[in-house]
């Protein structure tokens, strides 16, 4: 069974008299361990389709499963903890707040599980140091470089070990040889077992993934999938 | 856990804007300062009220006045012998639930001189030693005169302290209270013999003003006699009393008013008949120009009313030509002037922390639209709506509670500084009472000011809030 299904996902915005297709009938299946980008020029509704398979957004109709639980018409309450149990963001401009240092950023998620403050501190200097960050805890944000704050956003988006982590354009507010840097440490994630969805429009970063989907006027227009075709090119092959 | 950590996340912001915290804050100081300081100065105003209750005498208090007879008695208008001498005779034998009997019997005006020194006094009255309990005299030096000394009108005088100290100063050249007993004086040119002087009477006010000038004086010229300094403060409510001549009650009676009985004949003659001892021609006025009886308390108050018209219906043949007056009418409205500036205080109090209120909610809107993004990075990790608001909530109190703490020094610099500019009778009074109410309503403002801010807050979408640049 597969840890997030999708079935005939559609999501539709009414602007004025105008119909927005943002989503128009996505279907996907994805597995525990995998590795995946989400390509597609802009306005194609990736970010929509992150934001509702990351229980942020609900959708206009269709079914998704996630780990086994039917999320589609969750309710707000529902959402938000699985948000915090089960799924971690990183996003393009980092998002840690100003006035925490970085290791109380890390630990943001936790106090919203409702752990103590020791748990807390020991899990947040693990999940630093698996980036790399420990020697930083007690700096703030605006005291770090923009690859040292997306890395502070990664170990936040893993210290409540989600089931899948989700990176929107995570590269897109940084220098290309901090960009890969990031993206290195992303493949690290996922060969340690993770499971990993990144969103870009950029082709040689969905390279590094071993399957991507890209959609079109929110409709998968093409996919491809390591199970299916049988090939799985290396990160950093396709440069 | 929540609780704490949002607090401390409340704190963390309103720390990173302390200009903009303080500015709000001072607001929510002034609302406090504004609530505290009314507060004193009504409990002030209660304060001198209470004080002038002590003037007027207790609840208890009794006052028979002589009255028109009512209109079936009018033919026996004649007949009407007023209130006197007798009656207060015929109550202290027969009405058992008084605790004290004061009758006055007034000299139009009193002058007192000691040698070449002469002072006019505020009144001259032959009274009862019931007139201690009655108006709440005490002693400072001597004593009251007797029920013997009464009896047999002896020329004594009991006087209050200004009157001592016109006549002698205050003090002994070195520095002791002079002791006025002892001491012969003339009223009226009637000559006296001090028995007592009654402790002097004065308002909180007035002493510290006594005291500072006392202090300016000799800082400006030395040590000197304490003679009560000029006329500053005649008039107060207890000047009265600090200028009194008490003599007793027969004494006023035989050798004053037998000097000048000549008015009103014909009721005295009547009414000396029935006392056979007395000459009929050089009968002095029995008539007393004060009647005040104290019941032994207030529950009896209107049994001890009715004994009185029983008693002094049958001395005065059957008329009823007096009434009674009792304290309640002045406590009424007292009550009344108090709970005026009671309300007047909680609308002055509560527009200013309305003032205050709007500040925050003000300052709180301003802080969720600059961190949309942050509320909605909050709701990404697992934040529900609820925390959100806890978490504006939180420092929306924090920021009223901080107000609250600093209004409460700022207070008391208020009032301080009110009683340096104006040194009024009332003096104001901060009570710990009020201080709680202070910071309970500072509470109530924070929460209230940020309930609206937190609601908007914790309904953002969290896909608006991360979209939001
Ligand atoms: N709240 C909204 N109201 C109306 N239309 C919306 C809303 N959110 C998204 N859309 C529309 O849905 C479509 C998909 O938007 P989405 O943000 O998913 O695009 P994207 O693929 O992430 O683009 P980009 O690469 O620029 O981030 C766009 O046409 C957008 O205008
Ligand atoms: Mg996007």
């Amino acid at each position: 069974m597969p840890l997030l299904e999708l079935r005939d996902i559609h999501k539709t915005y009414h602007l004025g008299g105008e119909t927005i297709r943002a989503l128009d009938g996505v279907s996907l299946d994805i597995d525990s361990g995998e590795f995946i980008s989400i390509i597609g020029p802009s306005g194609s509704g990736k970010s929509t389709l992150m934001h509702i398979l990351g229980c942020l957004d609900t959708p206009t109709s269709g079914t998704i499963n996630l780990d086994g639980m039917m999320i589609h018409d969750a309710s707000a309450r529902q959402l938000a903890a699985i948000r915090n149990k089960k799924i971690g963001f990183v996003f393009q401009f980092f998002n840690l707040l100003p006035k925490l240092t970085v290791r109380q950023n890390v630990e943001l998620p936790m106090i919203y599980s409702g752990l103590s403050g020791k748990e807390r501190r020991e899990r947040a200097m693990n999940s630093l140091s698996s980036v790399n960050m420990e020697d930083r805890s007690k700096h703030r944000p605006s005291q770090l470089s923009g690859g040292q704050q997306q890395r502070a956003a990664i170990a936040r988006a893993l210290v409540n070990d989600p089931r899948i982590i989700f990176a929107d354009e995570p590269t897109g507010n940084l220098d290309s040889n901090t960009g890969v840097l990031i993206l290195e440490m992303f493949d690290k994630l996922h060969q340690e077992g993770r499971t990993v969805m990144l969103v870009t429009h950029d082709p040689e970063i969905a390279a590094v993934t071993p399957r991507r989907i890209e959609i079109r006027d929110g409709k998968i227009a093409n996919e491809i999938d390591p199970k299916l075709a049988g090939e799985i090119p290396k990160f950093g092959q396709s440069k | 856990m929540i609780f704490l950590n949002t607090l401390m996340i409340g704190l963390r912001e309103i720390g990173s804007h302390w200009f903009r915290s303080t500015l709000t804050i001072l607001g929510v100081v002034l609302g406090i300062v504004s609530l505290v300081t009314m507060s004193a100065i009504v409990k002030g105003m209660e304060n001198a009220m209470k004080d002038q209750m002590v003037v007027y005498g207790g609840a208890d208090k009794i006052n028979i006045d002589e009255d028109e007879p009512p209109s079936y008695q009018e033919h026996k208008q004649d007949y009407s012998p007023g209130i006197t001498v007798q009656d207060a005779y015929a109550l202290k034998k027969n009405a058992t639930l008084l605790q004290c009997i004061s009758p006055e019997m007034r000299w139009s005006y009193g002058r007192a001189s000691f040698q070449d020194k002469r002072t006019y006094l505020s009144s001259f009255v032959g009274v009862w030693p019931d007139i201690m309990n009655m108006e709440g005299y005490e002693i400072e030096h001597g004593r009251f005169f007797s029920s013997y000394e009464d009896h047999i009108a002896k020329n004594v005088c009991v006087i209050g302290a200004d009157i001592r100290d016109r006549l002698f100063g205050s003090t002994n050249p070195d520095g002791t209270p002079l002791d006025p007993v002892g001491k012969k004086i003339n009223i009226n040119y009637i000559p006296f013999e001090i028995v007592g002087m009654y402790k002097k009477l004065e308002s909180e006010a007035d002493r510290k003003k006594r005291e500072y000038q006392l202090k300016q004086q000799q800082s400006r010229s030395g040590p000197t006699r304490g003679r009560s300094s000029g006329r500053y403060s005649n008039r107060d409510r207890f000047w009265h009393r600090n200028n009194v001549a008490h003599i007793p009650l027969n004494t006023m009676w035989m050798k004053f008013r037998m000097a000048t009985s000549s008015a009103s004949s014909s009721i005295k003659g009547r009414f000396s008949t029935s006392k056979s001892s007395e000459p009929e021609v050089f009968a002095p006025d029995p008539k007393l120009s004060d009647f005040d009886v104290k019941a032994l308390n207030v529950d009896v108050l209107d049994k001890a009313m009715g004994q009185i018209r029983n008693v002094m219906v049958r001395s005065h043949n059957g008329i009823e030509d007096f009434s009674f007056r009792t304290q309640e009418s002045v406590l009424t409205n007292i009550n009344k002037r108090l709970n005026s500036a009671q309300i007047i205080r909680g609308i002055i109090a509560a527009l200013s922390l309305i003032v205050g209120g709007i500040g925050i909610m003000n300052i709180m809107f301003a802080s969720i639209n600059e961190r949309i993004r942050e509320i909605g990075t909050f709701k990404a990790m697992g934040a529900t709506g609820s925390i959100v608001f806890l978490q504006i909530i939180m420092e929306s109190l924090s920021l009223a509670l901080l107000g609250g703490l600093f209004g409460i020094p700022a207070s008391y610099g208020s009032v301080w500084l009110l009683t340096q500019l104006v040194p009024t009778e009332n003096t104001p009074q901060i009570t710990a009472e009020v201080l709680a109410i202070g910071i309970a309503f500072s509470a109530c403002v924070g929460l209230l000011a940020g309930l609206f801010p937190a609601f908007k807050a914790s309904r953002l979408d969290p896909i608006e809030a991360l979209r939001y640049e």
